[in-house]
């Protein structure tokens, strides 16, 4: 299998992009992965850009700067324009076509649209955007399996019976979108 | 005890507590405010001491103040910040007071930027303060190396009663990474400081903790008294970690930080592609492992040497004296808060690689 897995998550600030990496990398830990979770830092305010990068491996990571990820997830216009493009080759791209109204003319990727603020409205929150997102790319590279991430969802994010619920049929809403979309059998 | 996932900055924080910290002062600066924001928290819950000065010159004189009582206390800021304490830390450097001091590097000079680098090199390794002294100096490549540094760093202070420092670049406070404390803090015994300490004179002689001596006599003995110091340090203290070093390597990086990190990944790409080269990463950059760097540089199949830096050949005058001009060697940095990449270093490699021994000294 895979010795490394890289995912960049951007978007804007406040749309929970810093947090969907953390949860992501918390899994991975959970299944004695090696993880870095390596954030953009810098003069940055609410709604402004924010995105996160995650390198999940099977070996002590070395680089934590990430040129070309294996995949990225984008939630807003300005980081579908600036990191759809940096995808590798035979990579995966992510798009939260609920704010994003193109897709990518790369024909060497793979394009998972997933409407993210629509899902999570319905879940019954807005703010499981994020989620939706995690659960499409867990469910369409399976770098994690969806026992691990719902109990991290579940210690670190979201202990409260009513806020879990809502985030675990985002999760699944997204996981089954992107099966559908790679035609994989849904699992689980 | 479980791996969890910290920011560096806060695995720092955490660390220091464990390894017995009783005070922090401190004065906020990107990129190292976490430290400070978890122990705003942390500190009282442990009954130790959390405090925010005016001004990192106030920060740097109470660790003076705190440090000469014996308690252990530290300080955590980013270069423009670290500067503002130099005066103080040859203070502390000349009393001979334990103190740690952990700087997680931004891009400089003068206020400069916030993005990680590692310019502050000379500042630490060759004292930014005025007079004959010397810090100890760490540099972690991991969070969970910063943690053990930061831990070890309480020791060294303690041990040789001199400021100890580790330097960090931003990458590393902000990254996060699982990380895994120790169970318990152990370290080897060390002389309590109610021997030197000022603890209360009553019943015993007064001690004066001060780096003022107006007979030269006494200042040239106190001098001397720190120099045995270094010497020691210079005996026990190097620390370093060698990657992928072999016979087949025909160059040798040398890199420190997030750097070596960075050359790592480079050189396991290269492996892939039949290219077989070294890393050298210096851990203590004082003292610096210069009999270490010197064997592995002349060793037979090694034709040149590479320094990586996020900065301006900062280090690689130390890697240049220690190899004593028996290899070129060549440097290649990003600096101002630009991060390397593996693609770019490769590119530096190779260039090294098909240069046919020329240059001593090659800036790119």
């Amino acid at each position: 299998m895979m010795h490394q897995y890289e995912v960049t998550f951007a978007g804007f600030g406040g749309q929970g992009i810093m947090t969907a990496g953390q949860l992501l990398a918390y899994a991975g830990i959970e299944e004695d992965k090696q993880v870095a979770w390596i954030p953009s830092y810098g003069p940055e305010m609410r709604g402004g850009t924010a995105y996160c990068t995650v390198v999940i491996s099977d070996i002590p990571i070395g680089s934590p700067i990430i040129s070309n990820p294996q995949c990225a997830c984008v939630f807003n216009r300005p980081s579908f324009d600036k990191f759809t493009p940096l995808v590798k080759a035979g990579g995966l791209a992510i798009v939260n076509s609920s704010l994003i109204d193109v897709t990518t003319d790369r024909t060497d990727i793979d394009e998972i649209l997933v409407p993210a603020n629509e899902i999570a409205m319905k879940a019954g929150n807005a703010k499981a955007a994020n989620v939706a997102v995690l659960g499409a790319f867990i469910g369409a590279t399976g770098i994690v399996s969806f026992d691990t991430i719902k109990r991290v969802i579940k210690e670190k994010m979201a202990r409260k019976k009513s806020v879990l619920e809502i985030n675990y049929h985002a999760l699944d809403e997204g996981r089954k979108l992107a099966l559908k979309t790679l035609g994989k059998k849904a699992r689980g | 005890m479980a791996k969890v996932l910290m920011k560096g900055n806060e695995a720092i924080a955490e660390a220091a507590l464990r390894a017995g910290a009783e005070g922090y002062f401190c004065y906020p600066i990107t990129p190292q405010t976490e430290v400070a924001e978890y122990l705003s928290k942390r500190m009282p819950e442990v009954g130790g001491m959390f405090l925010q000065g005016e001004s990192e010159l106030a920060v740097a004189n109470m660790l003076f103040g705190a440090a000469s009582t014996g308690k252990r206390v530290f300080t955590t800021s980013s270069s423009p910040g670290i500067s503002l304490m130099q005066e103080a830390i040859s203070y502390m450097a000349g009393a001979e007071l334990p103190v740690v001091i952990i700087n997680i590097m931004r891009g400089g000079p003068g206020l400069g930027g916030i993005l990680p680098a590692q310019s502050d090199y000379f500042q630490a390794v060759k004292g930014g303060g005025h007079g004959d002294y010397r810090t100890l100096v760490l540099a972690p490549s991991t969070v969970q190396e910063a943690v053990d540094l930061t831990m070890l760093c309480f020791y060294l202070a303690q041990k040789y009663r001199n400021p100890v420092m580790m330097i960090g670049d931003g990458m590393i406070g902000q990254m996060m990474e699982a990380v895994e404390f120790p169970e318990s803090y152990e370290e080897p015994p060390l002389p309590p400081p109610d021997e030197w300490a000022a603890t209360g004179a009553k019943g015993r002689k007064a001690r004066i903790i001060k780096s003022l001596f107006l007979d030269p006599v006494s200042l040239e003995n106190n001098v001397l008294i720190l120099e045995k110091k270094y010497q020691q340090m210079i005996r026990e203290e190097v620390r370093c970690e060698s990657y992928k070093i072999s016979a087949k390597n025909k160059v040798l990086i040398v890199a420190y930080g997030t750097t070596a990190r960075i050359c790592q990944t480079v050189i396991d790409e290269l492996e892939a592609d039949g290219v077989s080269v070294g890393l050298f990463r210096p851990i203590s950059l004082y003292p610096f492992p210069e009999k270490e760097i010197l064997k592995e540089a002349t060793r037979k199949n090694i034709k040149s040497v590479l320094t990586i830096e996020m900065s301006m050949a900062q280090m690689m005058e130390d890697v240049e004296r220690a190899i004593q001009g028996r290899r070129p060697v060549h440097f290649y940095g990003r600096t101002g808060g630009i991060v390397p990449t593996p693609e770019e270093v490769k590119e530096q490699v190779l260039k090294v690689l098909s240069v046919k021994r020329r240059s001593t000294k090659k800036k790119s």
